[in-house]
């Protein structure tokens, strides 16, 4: 291990709370994120429980409300919009960049706390009496008929909300300002451009959902008039601002995912990208025409029919860059030689579970489909194979990928190819039966159902058990690897990018000498048929 | 290792206004200005959301918009328009003391900035109490006064003119307390022509809440000029 690393540079309780090391606020953004995954966690184990029976034995009708809710809150705002941004952006933006420290160190240190004010705030609100509008807080529901902790639990995400902007606006500077000598931008490794387009989304898509909740909340503690319809107000309008951030939202979950994959990828096939301008300008393109799609959440809500037609234009659109990334993915392991370690394997889950994740996505462009499956399983299953599927395992992968730069040790290598095999079963044993009950008419958000649903439903509940074991093993060995894993070396894949250019864990200062960058990203000895870039 | 960059960054380390991730004052305040701006594009969109909700609903209900914005006294808020453009041109007097590095002016400059920030906020005051006077406040549980015909979208109205000049006066407070602590900078001595990117970055913030009052003032005050008032 290397003597001087910015773990061991200062050890007080202090230098951890107070740092500004971006490798730190990392760090201890994933200590939070595991916490409120767990949490999230928690509140799906009891709603797979009592979907184990049809009748609604296990939670009443209210508290099984609130527990969905509190699933979705947790999940979406606290964990899948800071997952991979927060953490591995974090950790790896300024050595991808060959630069010190993000712009803005100390923005970083208060959007962390920010962070964890926010979620801890929303977290006392189910104490107070939970929220019980779904993570959605659809109006007039949630500004006049709700007796749950609305506002609070608002609050919290709104404060949330800044964390988010933060992080994004640190990190467009960043990218614009800090890069090493030579590093052009066609020099970038792609996972940095994706956390551009996501920051993209993060700075101007969160503001609107701040707007939103403060004129919910001016609507719920004043009595102002903004949405209700006894006095002529929209609850449209509402569903109208908040989607115009939560569509795009999904994009901040799933782009740096996608970043993580294409790192990997290229790591361990040890291949030059495929179409790494095709790539590069694929997440741009993701973030662009992500913005213009939120009508698709409207198709059964009043909205006119020539809107709607074309937010199902659109929406087909914007599956085209995700499907280029995926082509180039794949062409890129194209007579690679694919080192099947777990970030590989998590990566190829990935591709698989994000494909079908994408493609069901297709299904509810199509309006005459959409009103079909509006509101049943089939929607529930679609959204986790993009942001379970997708966005974690993604997040699985990178973590296994840079766990040897971050902690300067390995993990158990049988442990995790086990586990990530674990996941992979897991998880469609829960969700895939879910396509079928939605497909088959089962509504979502009803704590009671149809006997015919039962199969599907024991099935999804047997998976969910799985699953847990599937992502509780990683915690164990990853931790116990920080005491008892094998020593790293500073680049054990062999891979090229800046970030293993320095040792592992690299010093407090990331460099020992200023890199300067005189080669393009994945510049792999091996010459590459298939060449484009 | 460049050692060229080595010794441009030796040179001006000894600012103690330079962090240690910069190679330079000049690069860091790129950064900063940078920074400034994007926070300013969050502004827009902050604003923008509640602006689609004026745009949508007075498309709706165009007569009783006109109708009701003809009740908001013209004259405090004409006030309010001439006092705020004029703390722009004081803000940016202080950016240029800063860059000219005359500390006196930059303390007086931005003190009239803050005297005139904190008279909009006064004024705006005034109008929100003739508001519940005059039972034009849609919530709180207060009598709304209004003519039958508009009666619910005028509420709609009011609803919005709150949200939208409130969290514009909330903005304009932090401004306030912005200025306080370049009051406090400048006071300290930290502000020098080397080094004079808070004043500025923080002039951008105020003049962007100015602009935001540009734009408030005719939405809000002045589409209903033509309508007859009919008490």
């Amino acid at each position: 291990m290397p003597t001087n690393t910015y773990l061991n540079a200062a050890t007080t309780l202090k230098s951890w709370l107070l740092t500004r090391d971006h490798k730190r606020i990392a760090l201890m953004y994933i200590a939070g994120i595991t916490f409120f995954f767990g949490i999230g966690g928690f509140f799906a184990a009891l709603i797979r429980l009592e979907l184990v029976t049809p009748a609604g034995d296990l939670l009443t009708d209210e508290t099984y409300n609130k527990v969905f809710t509190m699933h979705g809150v947790m999940m979406v705002f606290f964990v899948l919009i800071p997952l991979i941004p927060a953490s591995l952006g974090n950790f790896l933006l300024p050595l991808m960049l060959g630069t010190k420290d993000v712009a803005f160190p100390k923005l970083n240190l208060l959007s962390f706390y920010v962070y964890l004010f926010g979620s801890l705030f929303t977290l006392y609100a189910i104490v107070a009496g939970g929220l019980d509008t779904g993570w959605t807080f659809y109006t007039p529901f949630s500004t006049v008929a709700s007796t749950s902790a609305v506002v609070p639990a608002a609050l919290g995400i709104f404060i949330n909300g800044f964390s988010s902007i933060l992080t994004g606006l640190n990190f467009m500077v960043t990218i614009h300002k800090m890069r090493a000598p030579g590093l052009t931008w066609f020099r970038l490794p792609l996972f940095v451009w994706a956390l551009y387009a996501t920051s993209l989304i993060q700075v101007l898509g969160t503001p609107v959902v701040a707007i939103t909740i403060v004129l919910v909340a001016a609507e719920r503690i004043f009595g102002f008039g903004l949405f209700n319809p006894a006095v002529g107000g929209d609850p449209v309008l509402f569903q109208h601002l908040f989607w115009f951030y939560s569509h795009p939202a999904v994009y901040i979950m799933i782009l740096p995912a996608m970043g993580v994959v294409s790192e990997v990828i290229a790591g361990m096939a040890r291949k030059q990208i495929f179409g790494y301008s095709f790539v590069a300008f694929s997440s741009l393109g993701i973030a662009i025409v992500g913005f213009l799609v939120w009508g698709h959440h409207m198709f059964v809500a009043g909205q006119s029919i020539y809107s709607a037609l074309v937010f199902s234009v659109l929406t087909f659109i914007v599956a085209i860059p995700s499907a280029v990334k995926v082509f180039n993915w794949t062409a890129t392991m194209y007579k690679g030689s694919i080192s099947w370690q777990t970030p590989m394997i998590y990566v190829a889950g990935f591709i698989g579970l994000f494909a079908i994740g994408g493609l069901t996505g297709l299904f509810l462009a199509a309006m005459g489909l959409d009103i079909h499956v509006t509101d049943t399983y089939f929607i529930v299953a679609h959204f986790h194979y993009v942001m379970v599927g997708g966005a974690i395992m993604g997040y699985m992968a990178g973590i296994h990928y840079w766990w040897p730069k971050i902690t300067g040790r390995m993990y158990n290598e049988f442990l995790g190819k086990v586990s990530a095999a674990i996941v992979f079963i897991g998880f469609n044993l829960t969700f895939f039966p879910q396509f079928i009950a939605g497909y088959a008419g089962m509504p979502r958000r009803y704590h009671a159902y149809a006997d015919a649903y039962q199969v599907w439903n024991v099935l999804s509940s047997a998976g969910a058990s799985i699953l847990a074991v599937g992502f509780t093993m990683p915690l164990l060995y990853l931790a116990w690897s920080l005491k008892n894993g094998e020593i790293a070396g500073d680049n054990p894949w062999g891979a090229v990018g800046l970030e293993w250019n320095t040792t592992s864990p690299p010093p407090t200062e990331n460099f020992h000498t200023q890199p300067i960058v005189t080669w393009d990203a994945y510049e792999y000895p091996t010459p590459v048929e298939g060449h484009v870039v | 290792m460049s050692n060229g960059a080595a010794v441009a960054h030796d040179a001006h380390a000894h600012h103690p206004a330079l962090a240690h991730h910069f190679e330079s004052l000049d690069a860091q305040k790129e950064a900063s200005v940078l920074g400034m701006w994007l926070f300013l594009v969050t502004e827009i969109l902050f604003f923008g959301g509640a602006l689609t909700a004026y745009m949508i609903y007075r498309t709706w209900y165009p007569d009783a918009f006109a109708v009701a914005s003809s009740e908001i006294a013209i004259l405090p808020g004409a006030i309010n328009t001439a006092v705020l453009i004029l703390s722009s041109l004081t803000m940016a007097l202080a950016v240029h003391a800063a860059q000219t590095g005359e500390r006196g002016k930059i303390l007086v400059f931005i003190a009239i900035t803050m005297v005139l920030g904190a008279a909009f906020l006064g004024i705006k005051a005034y109008e929100y109490h003739e508001k519940y006077v005059e039972g034009h406040i849609p919530g709180l549980g207060l009598p709304f006064r209004f003519e039958e015909e508009y009666y619910r979208p005028a509420q709609i109205f009011f609803s919005i003119y709150f949200v939208l000049t409130g969290l514009h006066a909330l903005h304009m407070i932090i401004g306030l307390g912005i200025m306080t602590w370049m009051l406090v900078l400048t006071r300290k001595g930290v502000i020098t022509p080397e080094y004079y990117a808070p004043i500025e970055i923080s002039g951008l913030y105020w003049h962007f809440v100015d602009i935001v009052w540009i734009f408030l003032f005719p939405l809000l005050y002045l589409i209903g000029r033509h309508v007859h008032h009919v008490g």
